[in-house]
């Protein structure tokens, strides 16, 4: 038997860039995320052509989950049209032959870097999340094999400690991004540093998330339908952001999560984070076609 | 060591008929080529305080470590009487359900407060953390029972958000055995709780444990090298040397009437 027999013939380029042994061990670490829910399945992650902190998890997801039928949207911070989020969407098209889309309800793969769409997204979709640090015990034990105990034992004492302290000292919570969130009622993770808004999607939701840290090598997911919850007292319920009654600078529309951008003098203005979003507002009011999926707030409230 | 046993009288003590809360038989234990524990039984009874005396390498912190389960020996049965896990040898638990027992039945006070204490964390904080393990999750009952515990340890009030690390060692002992009583537990052990301590301090500390000796009736196990803490605190006594017990007994019977020579030394060494 040669050498030749035994492996796959030499070719300039595979599709979805990774080669398939790479893609294979994903898809079974993914497949192990999925199948205990919030649990970080170690992976081996692989070289992709951007750096470490960019958003390489989350690519190699992505490009994992790939066909020529996807439908990829890219979304930064909410944005469409940043670079890294321009970059990564042009990538995908080249390697994976797929069309971009900037609509959340037209898309089918939806890579994210700190946002969930304000728009609901279906079972038919899946959302990527790049997240930088997936260890959620890390502020409260920096010591990562002492923490892989502590979730085994599912003793997440410490980060209720972290809370209390912070209502004794401040008067209310004060975690902002990346809020621990307990899934299935056995694992905390950090949902990547997404805001406190965005944390109640994610509860009994109808498409797959799935999230993958590529410098950390750590992939995890929240199966559809699964129990999310924002760890917080019984007495002090969990607040998102005072963003209900602010209206968007672009669009004018209220009741959507916003970026602030301060102007001289120490005002400011805002903007609805998700841009598509604001965008088909402003085509519907110049009389364009446009269709609008469900969103996970209406009137600035959770819709259940 | 003890005589064939008498026939009970009909109104025996609760001390001679009831069966002990704690009870270790043959417990043994060696660290290479050292005995640490040779065939130690030790049995204590509800309401009751037993103290270990001994010097240095004695064995007894290492017997208080097993108690606490935070160490198995080679040899050797442990049982507590309580409903969970009555009956059952308690070295035979898994690391999870050795780690709920020591939450919910025992509280520790560690000599060293930094072995027992988030050191960096708000001192209600560090009581907070026990009542959170056990499944509360209201934020005004947690800090109601946090204060509470703090008070009966005579911890005070007003320093309670405060870290232990910039407390005084008297006020890091009370905030330890507040996180030890603050779930009411079956058992308390205390490893050389005041050692350290200057003289007055150790005595107010002394009576904060007798205060709730009495008050609560809290089973106590209290290990220490010094005779005194000993005698103010415990009802009965055991002396280990080398990893054995010597001698066991009433508190005043030992100290008043040592039988073995080096229980005899021990007592006439005391300043």
């Amino acid at each position: 038997m040669s050498l030749a027999e035994l492996t796959a013939p030499w070719q300039r380029f595979n599709y979805g860039f990774l080669d398939e042994s790479a893609k294979r061990e994903i898809r079974r670490k993914t497949l192990k995320a999925i199948a205990v829910p919030g649990y970080q399945v170690p992976y081996a992650s692989r070289e992709v052509p951007m750096a470490r902190g960019w958003g390489t998890g989350g690519l190699q997801v992505t490009l994992t989950l790939l066909k020529p039928s996807s439908v990829v949207k890219v979304i930064d911070q909410g944005a469409d049209d940043s670079v890294n989020a321009v970059s990564i969407r042009k990538f995908l098209r080249r390697v994976g032959g797929v069309a971009e889309t900037l609509d959340t309800t037209a898309a089918t793969l939806i890579q994210s870097r700190h946002r969930i769409p304000e728009e609901k997204l279906r079972a038919d979709q899946v959302l990527v999340l790049q997240v930088p640090d997936p260890e959620p015990l890390r502020a409260v034990e920096p010591d990562i094999s002492e923490a892989r105990h502590m979730h085994a034992d599912a003793d997440y004492g410490l980060l209720w400690l972290k809370l209390y302290e912070q209502i004794v000292r401040s008067g209310r919570i004060m975690e902002g991004a990346s809020y621990p969130s307990l899934v299935n009622g056995r694992h905390v993770i950090s949902p990547s540093p997404i805001p406190r808004w965005d944390v109640p999607k994610l509860h009994q939701a109808d498409n797959l998330t799935i999230l993958s840290a590529g410098r950390e090598k750590r992939i995890y997911a929240v199966p559809p339908h699964t129990d999310v919850a924002p760890l917080a007292f019984d007495d002090i319920a969990y607040r998102v952001e005072d963003h209900a009654g602010i209206a968007c600078e672009r669009s004018g529309v209220k009741g959507y999560f916003l970026n602030e951008l301060p102007k001289g003098g120490g005002a400011s203005v805002y903007e609805m984070s998700d841009t598509h979003f604001a965008t088909k507002h402003i085509q519907k009011r110049e009389g364009e076609a446009v269709s609008f999926g469900a969103t996970y707030y209406r009137k600035g409230s959770l819709a259940r | 060591m003890r005589a064939t046993p008498l026939p009970l009288a009909r109104n025996a003590p609760q001390l001679v008929t009831a069966a002990p809360l704690l009870a270790m038989t043959g417990v043994a234990k060696r660290y290479g080529d050292v005995a640490a524990l040779t065939a130690v039984d030790v049995a204590v009874h509800e309401g009751e305080v037993l103290g270990i005396v001994g010097e240095s390498g004695s064995g007894k912190s290492t017997l208080l470590r097993m108690m606490n389960l935070e160490e198995i020996p080679d040899a050797g049965r442990y049982t507590l009487d309580i409903a969970a896990h009555r009956g059952a040898n308690l070295f035979g638990l898994d690391r999870y359900e050795r780690r709920m027992l020591r939450v919910r039945e025992i509280g520790i006070v560690y000599q060293n407060p930094h072995d027992g204490l988030r050191m960096r964390h708000s001192s209600s904080g560090n009581v907070a953390e026990r009542l959170v393990i056990t499944g509360e999750r209201r934020f005004g009952e947690l800090r109601r029972r946090a204060k509470d515990a703090l008070i009966a340890s005579d911890f005070p009030i007003k320093r309670m958000d405060r870290p232990p690390a910039e407390l005084s060692g008297g006020m890091q002992q009370r905030v330890q055995l507040a996180k030890a009583i603050a779930l009411e537990p079956t058992l308390l052990l205390l490893d050389e709780p005041t050692t350290g301590l200057d003289v007055s301090v150790q005595a107010l500390v002394l009576d904060t444990l007798k205060r709730l000796q009495r008050e609560r009736r809290i089973t106590m196990v209290l290990v220490s090298h010094d005779l005194g803490v000993i005698r103010t605190m415990a009802d009965r006594v055991m002396v280990m040397r080398r990893g054995a017990v010597v001698e066991e007994g009433l508190a005043d019977q030992v100290f008043q009437d040592p039988q073995h020579p080096y229980t005899q030394q021990l007592v006439h060494a005391k300043l």
